[in-house]
């Protein structure tokens, strides 16, 4: 029964995003779409910091390698030859549809985190933190640096606008229900041990590093994806859009929506990419000294998070999922309106 | 190419980096030892520093010792602020707390400092007593990057003998040796906790200044890839032991001039690239560092 309401759920999403591509203007598709591909962020960002227990800050790099591939890929071959002269000449004659394109860069990034992962995943505390913000600078320096192939700091635009809502919720829905099936699995449950306890786990027979390398690659292969969508969502990408701003924007919204939940990711996502978008009017308008007030939102969002880590540290969901939540939420009504004054047992 | 001046003066190159590297990474791997914390904005105190001494010469027109000094002072005092207002609040949480709290620091001086002071590079002209070059036959030398390097050692050493002599100095260790023993034997941890924010913090902020002063520009985002850049730096020496982020912030210092000094020209781009390659090393070949006490266990 749970897995019609989902099924229903995921029919009437992709049915909104379908009309709201006839119905509403080029900015709201826009803030649509931006809303999908953050809960495509957030929920595999969630899959490493939430579930598995480690703490990646790499996703900027791997929406890179996402964006990057799918751009070269996908641009059409008349206009690799103007833009891309010096392209190697099998990818200069190459023009791949969008999907394969998502595809193929999503395989490139869980390539490169099983390389960055197999070294630092075995150790304890969090070098991951370090190690892929090392990885965020050396993807950043390889996207100025190698000219034929991603023109340096120019970067590439006129991409094609592949991405619509219907593109982007379709994949935000796949995402979402892949790695809810994920965490529900035994691969999931051993995550969930290794979080908890690592040796504990390891005693009951987990692979503690296996299991902690998958859930990291995992999600770098769908924030490669992301990254995909975001290319041709803007149509124009440069080195400098992968920032530690991207990466952190993405953590807050695990962070408030509740390390450990899915629904929470989901729910921080929302939250996250309608609050700048509602700030930036005042940003503009707010002018301190006939300056306007660039970084408003992101000091909002940096305070936001420290009070969440100091006065609610489980954020919005905590590490429970909606369903839970909405149960618990039902149970405390039903239990208000048989007794006005709850009882120890209930 | 090669001839001795040429190495002479990439040597000079090397200590300097070195040096600001060590400095930054000193106050990382004090934090790290006691805390576990691994503090992202740690960088951002050097980018704090550099903004008081801009101001400091530009508007106030102090001398350069106390365009040093000040700033100095006025981010220890920022640094003991932050440990009060947003780590101590989650002593006992999970470790990823403070590290993700420390995220949060980092973004909101970062992006304060845009909003108050707008990301526009600033220039910061130091004394032109300062850049002047001595000759030493072919080799000349500003007189800075002297200063940054003697700077450097004095501040290290008298660090060593802190750590070494006083008491809090010894708590420090033991609390980094173990920090539930420590609190057993009667060490104030808060105490100790308070004084590596400060020390950490004011030696951050020294870097700030000179590598602003070496460079030239201050601008909100400075001292974010330097930061990182110590933390290899720590990692390398061994993070938990200062000998060893003074010992690895030198040898990043090495590595880093000499890739560029000696790669082919094309590669000197890839410098940064070449920093954190160098940190995956370290991690798959000897993840306790060069001086660690091999408390990093495999999983």
């Amino acid at each position: 029964m749970n897995h019609r309401i989902g099924w229903l759920i995921a029919g009437l999403v992709l049915a909104l995003a379908g009309a709201s591509q006839f119905l509403l203007n080029d900015y709201y598709q826009r803030v649509l779409s931006v809303i999908a591909i953050n809960i495509i962020l957030a929920v595999s960002l969630n899959l490493t910091n939430g579930i598995s227990g480690d703490f990646s800050l790499g996703h900027a790099a791997f929406m890179a390698i996402g964006a990057y591939t799918s751009a070269v890929l996908t641009l059409p071959v008349r206009m690799k030859a103007i833009v891309l002269p010096d392209l190697p000449v099998w990818l200069g004659q190459l023009e791949v549809p969008f999907v394969f394109a998502l595809v193929l860069g999503a395989l490139l990034a869980a390539l490169i985190a099983a390389l960055v992962g197999t070294p630092v995943l075995r150790l304890r505390g969090h070098y991951l933190s370090v190690a892929t913000l090392g990885l965020m600078v050396i993807v950043q320096v390889v996207a100025l640096n190698w000219q034929p192939v991603t023109r340096g700091a120019r970067g590439i635009n006129g991409l094609p606008p592949f991405t619509t809502p219907l593109w982007a919720y379709g994949a935000m829905l796949l995402t979402v229900g892949i790695i809810w099936r994920v965490v529900h699995s035994p691969l999931g449950r051993a995550m969930i041990a290794v979080r908890e306890d690592e040796l504990g786990a390891a005693c009951r027979g987990v692979r503690v590093f296996r299991t902690r390398l998958a859930a990291f690659i995992i999600g770098a292969a769908f924030a490669s994806i992301a990254g995909g969508l975001w290319a041709h969502l803007i149509t124009a990408i440069t080195p400098a859009s992968f920032s530690f701003l991207l990466t952190f924007n993405v953590v807050a919204m695990v962070v408030i929506g509740g390390m450990g939940s899915i629904s929470g990711s989901v729910a921080g996502a929302v939250l996250l990419t309608l609050l700048p978008e509602l700030l930036r009017r005042v940003e503009t308008s707010l002018a301190l000294g006939g300056q306007p007030l660039y970084g408003l939102s992101q000091v909002v969002i940096a305070l936001l998070m420290l009070g969440v880590m100091i006065f609610r540290p489980g954020g919005l969901f905590g590490r429970e999922e909606l369903p839970a939540v909405l149960a618990r939420f039902q149970r405390r009504r039903s239990a208000q309106r048989q007794a006005p004054h709850p009882s120890p047992s209930s | 190419m090669f001839t001795p001046t040429y190495l002479a003066q990439q040597l000079i190159n090397a200590l300097n980096l070195g040096s600001l590297y060590a400095l930054v990474a000193i106050g990382l791997t004090m934090v790290y030892g006691i805390l576990r914390l691994i503090n992202f904005a740690h960088g951002d105190m050097m980018t704090l520093g550099a903004y008081l001494a801009l101001a400091g010469i530009s508007a106030l027109v102090l001398p350069a010792w106390a365009a040093l000094v000040l700033p100095m002072l006025v981010i220890a005092l920022v640094g003991v602020l932050i440990e009060r207002l947003a780590y101590r609040p989650l002593r006992g949480a999970p470790e990823v707390a403070m590290l993700i709290t420390s995220l949060a620091v980092s973004s909101l001086i970062q992006n304060g400092a845009t909003m108050l002071l707008t990301a526009q590079p600033r220039p910061l002209r130091v004394p032109s007593a300062l850049t002047q070059r001595i000759a030493f036959g072919d080799l000349s030398i500003a007189v800075m990057d002297l200063g940054i390097i003697a700077l450097a050692a004095v501040l290290m050493v008298a660090l060593g003998v802190f750590v070494k002599r006083t008491t809090i100095g010894i708590a420090m260790r033991a609390c980094s040796e173990n920090l539930r023993a420590a609190q057993l034997m009667g060490v104030d941890v808060n105490r100790v906790i308070v004084v590596a924010f400060a020390i950490s913090a004011g030696l951050a902020g020294a870097a700030g200044v000179l590598w602003s002063s070496k460079f030239g520009l201050v601008d909100p985002f400075m001292g974010f890839v330097p930061g990182l850049k110590a933390f290899v730096a720590a990692v390398i020496g061994g993070i938990g032991s200062i000998p060893g982020a003074m010992l690895g912030g030198y040898l990043l210092g090495f590595a880093e001039v000499f890739f560029v000094a000696f790669a082919p020209p094309e590669l000197s781009g890839y410098r940064d690239a070449f920093v954190f390659a160098l940190l995956l090393i370290v991690l798959l070949v000897r993840p306790a560092g060069l001086l660690g006490r091999g408390e990093v266990n495999r999983a």
